[in-house]
């Protein structure tokens, strides 16, 4: 498995938001279509929560697709003909990046438990890395949904103008009451199980798999909005003609969400859920900085599009806009558009052609901008 | 281009920055930005719109300016443009008051109620009037407080809000209002435009 897995060795000493100093750490990653040569067709993109680096074609470790297959591609929303599409694994993660799964050289165990709590700043730092690497000083544009957002807002905060355009989506500046409540319930789910054991459950070569899978069906119920999942499920039974007076999945709903669950264990590690669940809890980019937002995100740039869907009760429309808000009173270069659907906080990661539409004219409007002023330079 | 965008445009100095409420599917900004070198953002109420935008590479934002323009800070703009939407507010007042907050300078256009044509509808026909800057029906206007361009002086004086200039736009021509002509600008101009400090 481990040779289809590309990586970087980090080996500049990186400091963590918990105080810890660590170097000599891998990222995993992948990269669709090809740098031009004059570099002004990158884009980066930031995955969510139960992503990784593999966002389109097929995932060499699950067989599945990619993820953002519906927007990343050739001839897609983000045309891999045309533009050079990087994404790493979040450190933290589980397939190939330094995460609780890995071997810590010091002991030679998994890290588990003593894997050190890391955040989305540290995540965004580790990538930042990789496009020195790539030898790319200025993206074309970057982009993430969810959390995959808010890796996005944190990077501009970080590393100011080291892309040209981003969209942000379907995110916030911080982790709001309702999303930190959402995370502890799946946290709870898995240690739990009493296969968890502390976290140690890899020396006996299994998972936590009924606490992970629970964890997962909670995050499948805020991916749907309520007018979504009564109009794909309402009240159908699953294959049978009537309640069978038991506790099985009677109804589809329900055995949509323990496929969900179980197929989930599969591919993803229980630990690496509460690390980056953790890490988005503590996501409150007001607090980096003394003067608040407009302090992060002073003396931008960067050419914003802040996207939100109408049905998303994990990251509102209004936080979206609270985004905006704080951008404007920065002084930045900020769009933003909400795009009507039922399809909840997942429609942007499945078909859903306003927001594919939206996302493509920005980008390759971006790239004619961007183009030009590097002529500009030139000249 | 509408005639009254190229009044507008000519009212704007060089290398400036604007914000454009109700901006539309962006014909302004992009006029603006290219003649101009104007650093343009628009505000846009209806979706279709803001994707037009955001498809020519402007810098938009959907939203209403009726409750919206709080998130816009104080004087950070040279030019905040509304373009015949005043009417269609429910508290125009409000929004007057936020554009001279948000802008150093404002400019505003309103289809004018005294043009004479509107008048004649009235007077000659006993019906609310249909024209080409007045389109719809009374029962299906967006249009909850129409006014005339020397309503529109009047209450700039009694708010004591600062008019640069006024210009009067018709078919034929277009002419600067002052005090002097008022009441004959009144009559013959479709569209006024007010250049406000």
């Amino acid at each position: 498995m481990s040779e289809k897995i590309k990586r970087l060795n980090i080996s500049k000493s990186i400091l963590l938001d918990c105080k810890q100093t660590v170097k000599d750490f891998s990222l995993a990653y992948e990269t669709y279509g090809k740098l031009n040569k004059d570099k002004d067709n990158a884009i980066l993109v930031f995955h969510a929560l139960t992503g990784d680096q593999y966002v389109s074609g097929t995932n060499p470790i699950t067989n599945k697709d990619g993820w953002w297959v519906t927007a990343v591609g050739p001839g897609k929303a983000i045309d891999t003909n045309k533009y050079f599409v990087i994404c790493a694994n979040v450190i933290g993660g589980c397939m190939g990046s330094w995460g609780p799964k890995e071997i810590n050289k010091k002991t030679n165990e998994p890290y588990g438990l003593n894997f050190p709590v890391i955040t989305i700043k540290d995540m965004v730092k580790a990538q930042e890395t990789l496009l020195d690497h790539l030898g790319i000083k200025k993206l074309l544009c970057a982009t993430g949904g969810s959390m995959g957002g808010m890796q996005l807002l944190q990077f501009c905060a970080t590393f100011p103008n080291r892309t040209f355009s981003a969209v942000p989506i379907a995110c916030s500046t911080n982790h709001s009451a309702q999303n930190i409540a959402l995370n502890e319930l799946a946290r709870q789910a898995i240690m739990a199980d009493p296969v968890w054991e502390k976290g140690k459950y890899y020396k006996k070569n299994i998972q936590p798999k009924n606490g992970l899978a629970v964890a997962r069906m909670v995050g499948h119920i805020s991916y749907l909005s309520e007018k979504g999942m009564q109009e794909k499920f309402g009240r159908k039974l699953q294959e049978k003609a009537d309640y069978e007076f038991s506790f099985d999945a009677d109804f589809q709903v329900e055995s949509y969400l323990r496929h969900q669950g179980f197929a989930f264990v599969e591919r993803f590690d229980a630990n690496s859920i509460l690390y980056i669940t953790r890490a988005m809890d503590y996501f409150d980019l007001s607090k980096q900085f003394k003067g608040g937002l407009v302090e992060a995100f002073k003396n931008q740039k960067t050419k914003f599009l802040v996207i939100s869907f109408s049905s998303d009760w994990l990251y509102t429309t209004k936080e979206n806009k609270d985004t905006v808000i704080a951008l404007n009173s920065a002084g930045a270069d900020v769009s933003f558009a909400e795009i009507k659907t039922d399809k909840g906080h997942d429609s942007f990661l499945v078909n859903e052609p306003e927001f594919l539409k939206t996302l493509k004219g920005f980008i390759d409007s971006m790239h004619i901008k961007f183009k030009n002023k590097k002529n500009e330079k030139r000249i | 281009m509408k005639k009254e965008f190229r009044v507008i445009a000519d009212l704007l100095p060089k290398n400036i920055r604007v914000l454009d409420v109700g901006c539309g599917d962006g014909s302004l900004m992009s006029h603006l930005i290219k003649e101009k070198n104007i650093e343009a953002r628009g505000l846009e109420i209806i979706e279709e719109n803001v994707k037009k935008c955001i498809y020519k590479g402007l810098s938009v934002i959907e939203g209403n300016a009726e409750t919206e323009l709080h998130q816009f800070p104080t004087k950070s703009f040279d030019f905040v443009i509304l373009s015949q939407t005043l009417q269609a507010f429910y508290n125009p007042e409000k929004v007057l008051k936020d554009l001279l907050r948000i802008g150093k300078s404002v400019i505003i256009s309103i289809p004018n109620f005294g043009y004479w044509k509107v008048r004649t509808s009235l007077l000659f026909f006993g019906k609310m009037p249909v024209t080409k800057t007045l389109p719809n029906s009374w029962y299906d206007t967006p249009n909850l407080h129409m006014c005339t361009i020397k309503d529109f002086f009047d209450f700039c004086i009694e708010k004591k809000i600062n008019i640069n200039k006024v210009v009067g736009v018709n078919e034929e021509s277009t002419s600067e209002i002052k005090k002097s002509n008022l009441e004959i600008k009144n009559l013959f101009s479709k569209v006024g435009i007010f250049l406000l400090k």
